[in-house]
């Protein structure tokens, strides 16, 4: 068969592929990421629907094969643009859910929308398998590597044009599959091609924009959406880039004034500013400066000034430039030199060339460095020393708002962060760290705990002499020195604070008389917290606290989880006292979209179960296969995502990892899927259960090589280029993803030759394990770390073929299945 | 047992959520019952969190200005008929009516007495400078959005609250010509407390400032100009929890 008839499965699977990574981002803009991130979890069981569906109207389907499929594909590229122009005017609103439970049923309903394109596009793969049982192996490499180009594609896409406009493309790209399917019809196939190819055309150039842009269906509560509120307030500036949709506000009514820890003894107002909003939320400013100093001298009265109290003309690395506030800060505070480290290249663009002259060009100055990389890698692989590492509120950026599922981690906050951080500083430097201060304390806390570890670590016998802890009433800094701090050290801290009503909530020698003076809490927490962490009875407290405030760890890289689920009873009964405002939404979320993808799940692959009852193979053998595939799917995924995660360090930016990784396995492993019938014929002798037994044995091999080889290979290895580095993990990636390819054609080939209604059935099965196991990978990965994944993943490997070997031995003895030959994938040229 | 427990707490969420979403009915004139009932919702708020309220309880004065006061004539039409229950509700323009306790709870902080005047920055619906007007001599209010402003204005006029101004301005500022404030309510969001806010309280004022989103309170800062013109603020919980498990219990 012609490599030509399968390319249509390619086409559409890319589409699919992209339009989930596509509708993540546009969701990300109206709503808020975790909510994103549900939405299309649920979605994606549009593939386990297509496998129901599929099963019950395979006959039908496959006799007119061509036409079904174009169908389909067309049916995917009218629904990718309708469903979601439906679902972005459904008017949820997340933070009412708390209060009002109708909004769970505006929820439900983006939910039945946005399932429509995967479902169509799921059907046209699932119909390729079914038309195909002797080609198993091929259609699957095209879905894979097709997947694999349409997720790089995409992210490449997002870089040159808006989502919106992106999401014509991926229309468009539906419209072209089902014309190229339609050639393959036996009547009408040039005028049906025709129309569609032309609609395909129609799609990418006429299509008005407005229908789709996500803009105007913003949540009303998102800040750029208040900002915009305000007379006279307008966008001047707007950037998208699959880092996040940035947008530039001027509001020269009203100003912004955006200065958070802001000293309550300060009598100045904040210079003019640019606020720059990413997905519409979490705002970093541009601050207008002509040159004086004394305009901002307001910068100095925050809680991240304190360092500059205590060293002299210091040479600072800032670590999340942002708008360059705190480049402003040090140049104000006298800094020697900065060096100011940024992720989106977007943000550089906007705060150094597009808006130079309203920062009055700091970033141009001989002494001020703007790089563009990743906080923690820049940290890890510079060469340079530095007085002060200063790290602002840099969470917002980064990984949360690239709004892809698997960048909830965050490598900047760890222990071994804090360690490469400290090893960069001259023996009197100093990191300081300022976080928004919550009631009760959690991320604060954390923090403290985490720099305590790291200084043991470091072989540091009394950590609380190198700790100091400052708070104003909403954010708190801490400040982690190399070498103890001296008394004259701490006399300039205390002045500082006084002068600015700020707390003291921890630094050597204070008591508690010192404390809880300015900004009074009901108890003091931190200083209590401090003093734990600091003494014997560390462990116990980390227990007893009922916010998560274990530090994070390379291995486990969750700062930001802090949720215990022995608190959930008691918050949820002080809900709407205030209770909801202390619940971490992000973890429950994650959970509740695994609760409702196991129940629909569990719907669609026991539907056609019970439907087809009295199908040929008998019970035990269905639930076997279907355990197969399940543990197909879940292990795929667990070793897939535990390794996105694992190389953001090593590549240094979340968007890297994703699409190198992502694009690496899917295409290896097409090409693992290409190839398992001769592996089979090799080296199974002919056996498909002998073929995936030894596959297995060797991505154990290599999981486990791995796990126990990557941190070294990344330490070594992490200074290199990034070409380089993207190829090494490329050249890492490709034996385990080639073995990983061969288990489901070759199982899928072996369960089909049994029966071929059994194929569109293990297509849904391992598209709802799919699922399951992306959102299962991210709380196992929080609980047991990515070790904890790749070693289960391992496992259900292993036992996988012990799930067919049985069933196939019963089968040969009672050799009633249809034709024989069939159990065999055809060899591919 | 204690997933047990975790299922039954999911289940009765569920369940009172459940409840919630049978539509009331009443007539938009007579809803005395219902505000007795939103009465009892905040005493009991307020019992289950003494530090809130500093151990005192809502004072009286509060609650029976907030039992009087026809709260469904302050949200949106669609909005009417859960003008009482114990939540926030949308107002439009990103902009909500605070849950009733939070209202009583921000109102007994500022404690202002019938001679007292009292600046609030964020009108929105303009039910809080209403509970505020009988409290107080007179009540400034502020908002920045000019549609919402100009609708609470006349609907505070409408409804007689003769001693409340409101104006359509830049809160940053405060308003200076009638400074110094007993009292400031400060409900608009903000990165940090404008300086010249600080400067129009009064000597012994007190200012309270919710943060948190736009349906979530986390806490409430209390903001204390003492008689020397120094400031102190308190960060106050609107819920009795105590961070550590099995220490200082209840």
């Amino acid at each position: 068969m012609r490599a030509g008839r399968l390319l249509p499965v390619g086409l559409i699977s890319a589409a699919t592929l992209a339009h989930e990574v596509l509708l993540i981002r546009l969701f990300s803009i109206i709503q808020w990421h975790h909510f994103a991130y549900m939405m299309i979890s649920i979605a994606l069981l549009g593939f386990g629907a297509s496998g129901t569906f599929v099963a019950l109207a395979r006959r039908p389907l496959v006799e007119r094969y061509p036409a079904a499929f174009a169908a389909s594909a067309a049916l995917f590229g009218i629904t990718a643009i309708a469903s979601f122009a439906c679902a972005e005017r459904v008017p949820f609103n997340a933070l009412e859910i708390v209060w009002n439970p109708r909004q769970l049923g505006w929820l439900a309903a983006i939910y039945v929308l946005l399932i429509l394109p995967f479902f169509f596009g799921a059907t046209c793969i699932g119909l390729a398998f079914s038309r195909h049982p002797d080609q198993i192996g091929r259609v699957y490499a095209f879905d894979l590597v097709g997947a694999g180009v349409g997720a790089l594609g995409t992210v490449g896409l997002l870089f040159l044009v808006f989502p919106s406009e992106a999401l014509r493309f991926i229309a468009a790209l539906g419209f072209a599959a089902a014309a190229l399917a339609a050639t393959g019809m036996a009547r009408h196939r040039w005028f049906a091609a025709g129309s569609l190819g032309l609609a395909a055309a129609v799609i990418t150039v006429w299509l008005p924009l407005s229908w789709m842009a996500p803009g105007p269906h913003m949540s009303q509560y998102k800040g750029l959406r208040m900002a915009l509120e305000v007379p006279n307030a307008r966008v001047v500036e707007e950037r998208s880039s699959p880092l996040g949709l940035l947008t530039v506000v001027e509001s020269p009514t009203v100003p912004f004034r955006y200065a958070p820890g802001l000293s309550l003894a300060n009598t100045q107002e904040p210079s003019a500013q640019l606020a720059v909003f990413t997905d519409g939320d979490s705002i970093t400013a541009i601050t207008a400066y002509g040159g004086d100093p004394a305009t901002v001298a307001y910068l100095g009265r925050t809680t991240a000034a304190l360092p500059y109290r205590i060293l002299e003309r210091p040479r600072v690395l800032v670590l999340g430039a942002g708008g360059g506030e705190q480049v402003l800060l040090a140049l104000r505070a006298g800094a020697d030199a900065v060096d100011a480290v940024e992720v989106n290249p977007q943000m550089i663009d906007l705060a150094r060339d597009r808006f130079a002259d309203v920062v009055g060009g700091i970033f141009s100055r001989p002494n001020v460095h703007l790089h563009l990389a990743e906080a923690r890698t820049f940290a890890a692989t510079t060469g340079e020393r530095y007085d002060l590492i200063q790290m602002p509120l840099l969470d917002s950026f980064g990984a949360a708002a690239a709004g892809v599922q698997s960048l909830h981690e965050n490598y900047t906050y760890t222990v071994e962060a804090m360690r490469d951080y400290l090893a960069v500083l001259r023996p009197d430097g100093v990191v300081a760290i300022t976080r928004w201060l919550r009631v009760p304390p959690r991320d604060i806390l954390k923090l403290f705990a985490t720099a305590t570890v790291a200084l043991e670590a470091d072989g540091v016998a009394q950590p609380g002499r190198h700790l100091v802890l400052i708070r104003s009433w909403n954010t708190a800094t801490l400040l982690a020195a190399k070498s103890p701090f001296t008394g004259e050290d701490v006399a300039a801290i205390r002045g500082f604070a006084a002068e600015n009503f700020f707390d003291i909530s921890w630094a050597p020698g204070i008591s508690a008389s010192d404390v809880n003076r300015y900004n009074q809490l009901d108890q003091e927490y931190l200083y209590q917290g401090a003093l734990a962490l600091l003494g014997p009875e560390r462990a116990e407290f980390i227990e007893r606290y009922k916010f998560d405030i274990a530090p994070a760890t390379d291995n486990r890289p969750y700062f930001f989880d802090f949720f215990r689920w022995r608190a959930l009873s008691e918050l949820l009964t002080l809900r709407t006292q205030g209770g909801a405002a202390m619940l971490d939404w992000g973890y429950l979320i994650l959970v509740t979209t695994l609760v409702q993808a196991a129940t629909l799940s569990a719907v669609l692959i026991l539907l056609p179960l019970w439907l087809r009852r009295r199908a040929p193979g008998g019970a035990v053998h269905r639930l076997r296969f279907g355990l197969y595939f399940l543990a197909l799917g879940l292990a795929f995924l667990f070793i897939e995502i535990a390794f996105i995660q694992r190389f953001v360090l090593f590549l240094g930016h979340p968007l890297y990892a994703v699409a190198v990784v992502l694009a690496g396995f899917l295409a290896f492993a097409g090409f693992g899927s290409a190839v398992a019938a001769r592996w089979m014929a090799a080296v199974g002798r002919g056996s498909p259960v002998r073929g995936i037994v030894l596959a297995v044995v060797v991505i154990a091999f290599l999981a486990a090589s791995y796990l126990v080889a990557l941190p070294s290979i990344f330490e070594r290895l992490l200074a290199l280029p990034d070409a380089a580095k993207i190829a090494i993990t490329l050249l890492l990636i490709a034996p385990l993803a080639v073995f990983m390819g061969m288990p489901f054609p070759l199982g899928l080939g072996h369960v089909g030759a049994r029966s071929d209604e059994f194929i569109p059935w293990a297509w849904g099965i391992n598209g709802c394990a799919s699922v399951l196991s992306a959102i299962l990978a991210t709380l196992l990965a929080m609980h047991i770390g990515f070790t904890g994944v790749v070693t289960i993943a391992t496992i259900l490997y292993l036992v996988a073929p012990a799930l067919l070997a049985g069933l196939s031995d019963r089968y040969d003895h009672r050799g009633s299945g249809p034709d024989r030959n069939r159990s065999r994938v055809k060899p591919t040229a | 047992m204690r997933r047990l427990a975790q299922c039954q707490a999911l289940l009765a969420v569920v369940l009172a959520s459940a409840a919630a979403m049978i539509p009331t009915s009443a007539p938009a004139q007579d809803r005395f019952a219902e505000r007795a009932a939103m009465i009892e919702t905040i005493k009991g708020h307020a019992r289950s969190a003494p530090s809130a309220v500093e151990g005192q309880g809502i004072d009286p004065a509060v609650l029976k200005t907030m039992g009087k006061m026809p709260r469904h004539f302050f949200v949106p039409e669609e909005q009417r008929g859960a003008a009482y229950r114990d939540r926030p509700l949308p107002i439009g323009y990103g902009q909500t009516i605070s849950q009733p306790f939070i209202v009583a709870l921000m109102t007994d902080l500022i404690n202002i007495g019938p001679g007292d005047s009292v600046l609030e920055i964020g009108t929105g619906s303009g039910y809080q400078a209403a509970v505020l007007s009988p409290l107080a001599a007179k009540v400034y209010s502020i908002e920045i959005i000019p549609e919402l402003g100009e609708r609470a204005a006349a609907r505070l006029a409408e409804l007689r609250f003769n001693n409340v101004e409101v104006k359509v301005d830049d809160g940053y500022y405060g308003w200076p010509a009638h400074a110094p404030f007993d009292g400031i309510v400060v409900t608009a969001a903000a990165s940090h407390i404008p300086p010249p806010l600080v400067e129009q309280l009064a000597k012994g004022g007190r200012m309270v400032v919710p943060v948190g989103g736009p349906f979530a309170t986390q806490f409430l800062m209390l903001v204390e100009k003492r008689m020397d013109g120094s400031i102190t603020t308190r960060q106050l919980l609107p819920v009795s929890f105590v961070p550590l498990r099995g220490g200082g219990a209840r």
